[in-house]
């Protein structure tokens, strides 16, 4: 009697004096991320299909997004302009417009401005040649100030430099009307400048940098010297990148001629939605009228092809993953026969089976579709603003999106062999007899 | 404690009928200790999965403590095995990748006890087989024998009145095998009911009772007393 008290003292002792984490309490989910940890490449590799296509969907949708909204942006402060430019040009980016080395007559500008159309407020012609300042390659892109067309009397009569924003004429207020002022760095809002010096250069602010150019600053450029104006502040446009002179000095030293590449004019919307493009085409036609909605509706065109083909990446990757989860799934069931098959004969229900893979898929849903959700809101930002140039943030909505997809792929995929598990016979415990 | 009445398995294999067991009416008192033995495929297991509940008969009827077994729904059968049988396999059947303590708390678990019970009881069996100091160890970690003490510790944890053993020394060497042996019959002496199908003659001498099977009919031995 007095032995067993001892010995059942010694036992409780032992009970109670136990604190390993091994002996921890065990519950369903515990079983399941033991169980997972206990074979996590198969798992895993199937994971990572799941991932991915929550990736792609997270990064290429975030992107889409942010540049939908960097157009709309821009479509607001760039109004209706228009592009006049050489009739087999094609164009995808408004900033790009001079960059296709193609030229028509320079003469086009005087005969627009001719034309008084209504609608008209200010036209910018541009050339844009190769140069090198101390064998650094740039771009040079030659402008008309405004003060130039001031200074011809022809063009004075038409006095559409001073129409007032929103005018009699009906104009939408626009930056690019707004911005008329004489300060030099109108031009990285207004694509205008109000005086420009033939020896006069305007840089902008990732060239400048480079050059190691200062405002006041003598530059070197195509065997002439040049006195730094202004440096732009920075657009997020090619135009960062460029130098800016006056286009007849551009013409003289690159020998181009009297040509010019394009001619931006900044026209009140109403009339650019209306027949301003049908009269310019009839005024000029040897050349190509663009108007900026349409390059932006291009632009959204490619945003939302990506965006689609965002979703079918998604989908096929899911599928994928699905696939993958489920064929891991199946050869899981199969491994673990002996296992399940104690477990049942010990008392576990089918429904507690299927609870166990189930759980298990709607783990590795839910970490697939956070992981990549985070993986892609990282590569958005890292991508976005050396593609498009648009800044990302994270959308939670993408989150929810990714997870609860992942989730359902996951899970339905392993509905079919938890049910094969749930359905296994427990008598292949004794199958060894 | 069992009761089978007129019990015949039959099963369809390539198109033709085997009779694993026919016709067989036995009766296995509470508190007996009966050791199944026969031939390869005389129906010993079919036998042992029927008591089990996991293996409905084609006829027949099989009671456990006077309610028939498969009369009850699947869930309720599964209850019924967690709570009141308890397996020992030849192969031990533990889960590779849980350590002994965890192990032992799988039917713990399965029964709805709560975190500090399965812990609090896990431990208590495991000292019981004298693997107090192995609770943490994989099976990989352990001897056969040990791994059997482990299986052992987990029968016992819902406490179950019946214990159903399948081949419990066929892996083990000769010195494990009379300490399992042992354990078991006092596993007996605690009154509980033992079904044991052996090949093992000297497992076999431990039980009070012993059947035979041969080609699916089931026959009292009488073992003659000692001189």
């Amino acid at each position: 009697m007095c032995g067993e008290t001892k010995q059942a003292a010694q036992r409780n002792e032992f009970i109670t004096s136990f604190n390993d984490p091994g002996t921890e309490p065990m519950n369903l989910r515990s079983l399941i991320w033991k169980e997972l940890w206990q074979r996590p490449t198969p798992m895993l590799t199937s994971l990572l299909a799941v991932t991915l296509g929550v990736t792609a969907l997270v990064a290429i949708q975030n992107i889409t997004v942010y540049s939908e909204q960097k157009i709309a942006g821009e479509m607001d402060s760039l109004g209706a302009n228009v592009l006049v430019l050489p009739p087999t040009v094609t164009l995808q980016d408004y900033y790009g417009a001079d960059m296709h080395g193609q030229t028509m007559p320079e003469e086009y500008v005087t005969q627009l401005a001719l034309a008084r159309m209504p609608g008209v407020q200010n036209l910018a012609p541009k050339l844009c040649v190769e140069a090198s300042v101390d064998t650094i390659p740039v771009t040079l892109a030659g402008i008309l100030p405004r003060s130039e067309f001031e200074a011809k009397s022809a063009w004075q009569g038409l006095n559409m430099l001073a129409s007032p924003v929103g005018s009699d004429r009906g104009c939408c207020p626009t930056a690019t009307s707004v911005g008329g002022d004489d300060d030099p760095n109108s031009l990285a809002t207004t694509r205008t400048v109000q005086d420009l010096g033939d020896h006069e250069l305007i840089l902008g602010t990732d060239i400048a940098s480079q050059l190691g150019a200062d405002v006041g600053d003598e530059l070197s450029l195509l065997g002439e010297d040049f006195q730094v104006l202004t440096v732009l502040p920075a657009t997020g446009t090619i135009d960062d990148g460029r130098l800016f002179a006056h286009l007849h000095t551009v013409q003289r030293l690159s020998g181009a001629g009297p040509v010019v590449n394009v001619i931006e004019i900044m026209a009140c919307c109403e009339d650019a939605a209306g027949d301003l493009i049908s009269d310019l085409s009839a005024e000029l036609p040897e050349t190509r009228i663009v108007t900026i909605a349409q390059v932006i509706e291009t632009q959204v065109a490619v945003n939302g092809l990506m965006s689609r083909l965002s979703w079918v990446f998604f989908g096929i990757l899911l599928l994928v993953g699905g696939a993958s989860i489920a064929s891991v799934m199946y050869a899981n069931v199969a491994e673990r026969r002996q296992e399940i098959g104690t477990m049942m004969a010990l008392g576990a229900s089918r429904q507690f089976v299927t609870r166990m893979f189930l759980g298990k898929a709607t783990l590795l849903g839910v970490t697939g579709g956070a992981g990549g959700f985070v993986i892609g809101t990282i590569l958005a930002a890292l991508l976005g603003p050396h593609l498009l140039g648009v800044s990302v943030e994270p959308m939670p909505q993408l989150f929810a999106i990714g997870i609860a997809t992942a989730t359902l792929v996951a899970v339905a995929a392993s509905y079919l062999p938890a049910r094969r598990a749930a359905g296994l016979d427990p008598c292949l415990v004794f199958k060894d007899a | 404690m069992y009761q089978l009445q007129s019990v015949s398995k039959t099963y369809e294999r390539r198109g033709q009928s085997v009779t694993a067991l026919d016709e067989t009416n036995l009766e296995i008192p509470a508190g007996d200790f009966v050791a199944i033995v026969g031939p390869s495929g005389s129906g010993k297991t079919t036998l042992l999965s029927l008591l089990g509940g996991m293996l409905a008969p084609t006829s027949g009827e099989i009671l456990l403590g006077g309610q028939s077994l498969y009369d009850l729904p699947v869930e309720e059968r599964t209850i019924l095995r967690r709570d009141k049988i308890g397996f020992v396999f030849q192969s031990f059947n533990l889960v590779p990748w849980l350590t002994a303590c965890e192990n032992v708390q799988i039917p713990l678990l399965l029964a709805g006890r709560s975190g500090d019970q399965q812990q609090e009881r896990a431990l208590e069996m495991l000292d019981r087989v004298g693997l107090a100091d192995r609770v943490d160890h994989r099976p990989s970690e352990l001897s056969q024998g040990q791994q059997q003490r482990v299986a052992l510790a987990r029968t016992l944890a819902n406490d179950p009145q019946v214990i159903l053993a399948d081949e419990p020394t066929g892996n083990l060497d000769s010195g494990t095998r009379q300490q399992v042996m042992d354990y078991l019959t006092e596993f007996h002496d605690d009154g509980r009911t033992i079904v044991m199908v052996t090949h093992d003659q000297e497992a076999a001498a431990f039980a009070g009772r012993t059947i035979r099977l041969v080609s699916g009919v089931a026959k009292d031995i009488v073992v003659p007393e000692a001189a």
